[in-house]
């Protein structure tokens, strides 16, 4: 079996398998579908709403990315301010740790308040909040580990902070960023959910989810978890191809 | 032209637990062409040394003086290697090789002479044909002398070793030994080799400067008196046994010295 094949193939048949056994666990058990929806029931869910699955589900991608791409942004800023100078690291890393510490979903209801009526805006705001600590702190260790001789070497021929920066810190730290991102993305796609479950009139797959909730239609609940777990999946894996392309060596030096 | 003169040489580092005097008072000449051996205690300076020659550092007082100038910051006519070869895991050996042209400026090589001047040092070292290689499909030995190539690719006029061969097994090191006299014969620069080993010393070096203890001033100097074109054998000879034995005794003094300071 060619390899290609076989990374699509095998997954694929564990998830047919794994739908089959819910199905199966639902008539077996004769759980009506307020308590558990079986995988036949959702599809009639998502094709009753399907023109709003596909609106709101765009809605929630754009702020999950956005969200992802501020922190990204803010978090290499941070990382590389407390990655070069020790006072920064020293006085910024208890605040960050301090920061991280709120459980984020306690935040949510006071941003929704603080920013009533901008849906996009505290979303996005949320998705960026929770998602940039573990990139500008990935980025920071990738600096300041980076050995001396690499500084030495580069400096006695007459290159910038800058050059030594752009040709040898960053492309380091890649490895250490793209771990990261990966927990980042996870993080940005809780965010921009809970928001969107908790505004009052929001938007978004969290905002269906509520919904759902609110006319105890429980396949519609269901289907919405699926979609977010299938939203999950692709944009982790887009960090995954990303990682291939431009951290591909680091890969390679285990195998 | 290149030689290099320290004068009465003081470097003093700031630490958390007050000033560490690292230097004192220390004279060494190297004229063109030389290759100098600095050994000595292990934290009297050497290091520091290095990056006084190479203007990493501005020493407290006196002078470091390159071609009768004063250093006064990096010049890029310098080559480092140090005892962690560092290469960049995500560039071939070649690439590697080529950093130091990515920021020498007006070395007017063109892409070809550039892979040609890389294919000529890895046949020197005895990589050839390593150009596409990744650092991590070399062994220990191989990127030491991928990263003596990448010190050499500007022709540097000022090449400076920091115990490079320091972490290396010990045939592995008496190979590379034979390298740098390889190198030395075809390319041309005055050299600073820092190193613990006397026998390497002896076999590499026209001259060995023995430092004291920290603070380290220049202790002894011995003119190595051995035939330019050298094997290993030589290091059997009664010339450099007598040497050996000389330069084992000025350490022994060395390090007492050290010892004694830091127990004041
Ligand atoms: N940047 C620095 N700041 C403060 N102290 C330093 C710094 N660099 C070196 N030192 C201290 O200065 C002393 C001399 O250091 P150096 O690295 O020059 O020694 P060395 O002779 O190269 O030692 P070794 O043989 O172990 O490599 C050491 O005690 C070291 O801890
Ligand atoms: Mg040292």
């Amino acid at each position: 079996m060619n390899s290609t094949l076989r990374a699509i193939l095998i997954p694929l048949s564990f998830i047919i398998v794994f739908l089959l056994f819910w199905e199966w666990l639902v008539w077996f058990n004769n759980w009506p579908n307020y308590k558990m929806a079986s995988p036949s029931d959702l599809w009639p869910a998502f094709w009753t709403y399907k023109g709003l699955f596909l609106e709101y589900g765009w809605q929630t991608l754009w702020r999950t990315v956005l969200g992802l791409i501020l922190s990204v942004i803010f978090g290499t800023f941070l990382g590389m301010i407390m990655g070069l100078s020790r006072i920064a690291y020293e006085g910024l890393y208890p605040l960050l740790v301090g920061f991280n510490a709120i459980p984020k979903a306690t935040v949510v209801p006071v941003i929704a308040l603080l920013f009533v009526g901008s849906h996009d805006f505290n979303t996005v705001l949320i998705a960026f909040m929770i998602s940039f600590f573990p990139i500008a702190v990935s980025i920071a260790l990738g600096l300041s580990t980076l050995e001396p001789e690499y500084r030495d070497i580069l400096r006695s021929l007459g290159a910038s902070p800058f050059t030594i920066f752009w040709k040898i810190a960053l492309p380091k730290t890649l490895p250490e960023f793209f771990g990261a991102l990966k927990v980042a993305v996870t993080l940005a796609f809780i965010g921009t959910n809970l928001m969107e479950i908790i505004s009052p009139h929001g938007r978004g797959l969290g905002h269906l989810f509520s919904s759902g909730e609110q006319n105890a239609d429980y396949p519609l609940m269901f289907a919405v978890l699926i979609a977010l777990a299938f939203m999950g999946i692709v944009l982790y894996y887009v960090v995954v191809a990303l990682e291939r392309i431009f951290a591909g060596w680091a890969e390679r030096r285990e195998g | 032209m290149s030689d290099i003169k320290i004068q009465n040489v003081c470097h003093t580092y700031n630490t958390n637990s007050g000033p560490l005097h690292v230097l004192d008072q220390l004279d060494l000449e190297i004229g063109d062409g030389d290759f100098v051996a600095v050994v000595g205690p292990s934290g009297c300076g050497k290091s520091t040394l290095t990056k006084l020659v190479a203007g990493l550092l501005i020493p407290d007082e006196g002078d470091v003086m390159l071609d009768g100038e004063r250093v006064k910051g990096p010049r890029s006519n310098v080559g480092m290697a140090f005892q962690n070869p560092v290469l960049l895991e995500w560039r071939t050996i070649e690439q590697n090789i080529l950093l130091p042209l990515e920021i020498v400026k007006g070395h007017g090589l063109d892409a070809r002479q550039r892979k040609e001047r890389v294919s000529e040092l890895l046949a020197m070292v005895g990589l050839e044909g390593f150009e596409n290689k990744r650092p991590s499909e070399l062994s220990g030995g191989m990127r030491q002398r991928a990263s003596l190539c990448r010190a050499l690719v500007h022709r540097p006029e000022v090449l400076i070793l920091d115990e490079p061969f320091g972490a290396l097994d010990a045939f592995t090191r008496e190979d590379l030994w034979v390298v740098m006299r390889e190198l030395r014969r075809q390319e041309k620069f005055t050299c600073m080799l820092i190193t613990h080993d006397l026998r390497e010393s002896v076999y590499l070096a026209d001259r060995v400067v023995v430092l004291s203890g920290r603070p380290g001033g220049t202790q002894y100097v011995q003119d190595v008196d051995l035939p330019e074109d050298r094997g290993l054998d030589v290091l059997f000879k009664p010339e450099a046994i007598s040497m050996l034995a000389d330069l084992r005794e000025q350490i022994a003094i060395g390090q007492k010295r050290q010892t004694i300071g830091e127990a004041v």
